[in-house]
């Protein structure tokens, strides 16, 4: 297929998605890969440092640990700011350029992307999942901490599950806005979807042709990855009945309760 | 009669304000001691400290003779030791009705699976729940979770169990089967210590009555004095106020 100066928008659009889809596939590709990545081990980081920073810390803890404590939540806050508080573009410049002039370590643009979208994604994370964990009633740690449980195992256990439930719809969101903010890596030149399709519209000169094309794309993908997570939310609540286990008269009954089901 | 838990000077402030002032008593083995008196007056504060949610300020717990609060007494195994029941139930809400039981027998008793679920299963048939091992604590009235809560505490098979106003958070209508539960237990010879306002629970199933006031413990006898014949001015005002209603 060809076309020409004096083609219809929609014949450009036809020509350029007909003839160059591999090139939107593989930056979609790519987008996808390295959003998902990103927020899965941006959500460690932030689930390790929410954990990290909600350790309970009085008077009656021995001087080393508060000492200690209070270095690793200052090193922790501060990372939580800087990278809140800068640009994941400029992130990723000083990253990806700074680590080739100081280290002489020259990382692929993959890799460097991934870390970058990761450690943005944690510093994110890490206080939703504070949040998560603070909106957790206090009875809950008291019942866990009353028959003997440990700090670590109310955790383990009991809070964070909920808190993590609880913390879901703002996860998809953070995974969303992975999704299209990956496009800035293409500052450093990694070949996500924004960075193929800006390749391809400055050979055609045909900016608006391929940008809708894109812009169908990044709808399409943030789309059908809201509806998957919300999907997996209402499969995290568990059912909505249970069954009544082992009555005389009815051996296997189903009650229904409705007008309690969680939203 | 066997001491389970004996208390000296126990003293609790928070900041400036002292909640427990000098508290002084001991639990015997198989015994029903019912905690009363007005709000603020340290009953929950004083049941707190016993499974040590509170570090009491000063004084010591002792537990069979040994003192709790030294750094060598492992706080898990005392508390697995000091059932609790709490007011507003706090049942693990990310677990089934069966698992809320399980849980901490298998993280902290280290049993295995099979037998936690039966030892948990036997419990949940005393208060009546049995049927209801699948229900998420959302599903289920809050009677229910109480006596959920109740076979949760049994299910450690604890030596005492302590109540913190367990009917408190409760439709009237619901007082009944919580109330009913206890009383069961308390036959059964379990050692139990209730903080409540239900005063026909204390009157009829304690064997001992403590009533405090700002703090202290004014009076420390059977039912019958404390409901017939209090010896403490303060005693027969708060029995009055609370039984002309």
């Amino acid at each position: 297929m060809s076309a020409s100066a004096n083609s219809s928008f929609i014949e450009w659009v036809i020509f350029i998605a007909h003839d160059y889809w591999p090139l939107f596939l593989r930056g979609a590709e790519t987008t996808l890969i390295i959003a998902l990545t990103g927020t899965i081990i941006g959500f460690g980081i932030g689930v390790l440092i929410g954990v990290i920073r909600t350790i309970p810390i009085d008077h009656t803890t021995n001087l080393i640990k508060r000492i200690v404590f209070k270095i690793v939540n200052f090193i922790l806050l501060c990372y939580i700011e800087i990278f809140r508080g800068t640009p994941m573009m400029v992130q990723a410049m000083v990253i990806f350029y700074g680590v080739a002039l100081l280290y002489q370590i020259h990382l692929s643009t993959y890799f460097a992307g991934i870390f970058i979208v990761s450690i943005n994604t944690g510093a994110y994370m890490a206080e939703i999942v504070r949040g998560g964990i603070l909106s957790i009633d206090k009875g809950q740690f008291e019942a866990a901490h009353a028959i003997g449980m440990t700090h670590a195992q109310t955790m383990a256990c009991i809070v964070l599950p909920q808190a993590i439930r609880n913390i879901l719809p703002a996860t998809s969101n953070e995974f969303v806005i992975n999704i299209k903010d990956t496009s800035v890596l293409s500052v450093i030149g990694v070949t996500e979807l924004f960075f193929n399709s800006k390749s391809l519209a400055g050979t055609f000169y045909a900016f608006f042709q391929v940008f809708s094309i894109t812009c169908i794309i990044y709808f399409i993908m943030t789309f059908t990855v809201t509806r998957i997570l919300r999907y997996f939310e209402k499969r995290l609540d568990g059912p909505s009945v249970y069954t009544i286990h082992g009555s005389q008269t009815v051996p296997e009954a189903e009650i229904k309760i409705v007008g309690r089901e969680k939203q | 009669m066997e001491k389970i838990i004996e208390i000296k000077h126990l003293q609790k402030s928070f900041g400036q304000n002292e909640v427990l002032k000098d508290i002084n008593f001991s639990v015997n083995k198989g015994e029903v001691l019912c905690i009363i008196g007005s709000s603020g007056s340290g009953k929950s504060t004083l049941l707190r400290c016993l499974n040590l949610l509170e570090i009491p300020t000063s004084g010591d717990i002792l537990y069979h003779g040994q003192n709790i609060l030294e750094q060598n007494m492992s706080t898990a195994v005392y508390r697995a030791k000091m059932g609790m029941v709490f007011q507003q139930f706090n049942l693990f809400n990310n677990l089934t009705v069966l698992d809320n039981c399980v849980v901490g027998q298998v993280k902290v008793l280290n049993r295995n699976k099979e037998t936690a679920r039966k030892t948990a299963m036997e419990y949940l048939d005393l208060v009546g729940m049995s049927q209801f091992i699948n229900a998420k604590p959302h599903q289920i009235s809050g009677g229910q979770k109480q006596r959920v809560a109740i076979a949760r505490a049994l299910s450690m098979e604890p030596e005492a169990l302590l109540f913190d106003e367990p009917t408190s958070a409760l439709d009237p209508e619901m007082v009944g089967e919580v109330l009913k539960v206890m009383k069961n237990l308390a036959r059964s010879g379990l050692t139990m210590l209730v903080v409540t306002h239900e005063m026909g629970f204390a009157h009829d199933v304690a064997n001992r009555v403590v009533f405090m006031d700002g703090g202290v413990i004014l009076e420390d006898d059977v039912p019958d004095v404390i409901f017939n014949n209090p010896k403490n001015e303060r005693t027969r005002i708060f029995l009055k106020r609370i039984l002309e209603v």
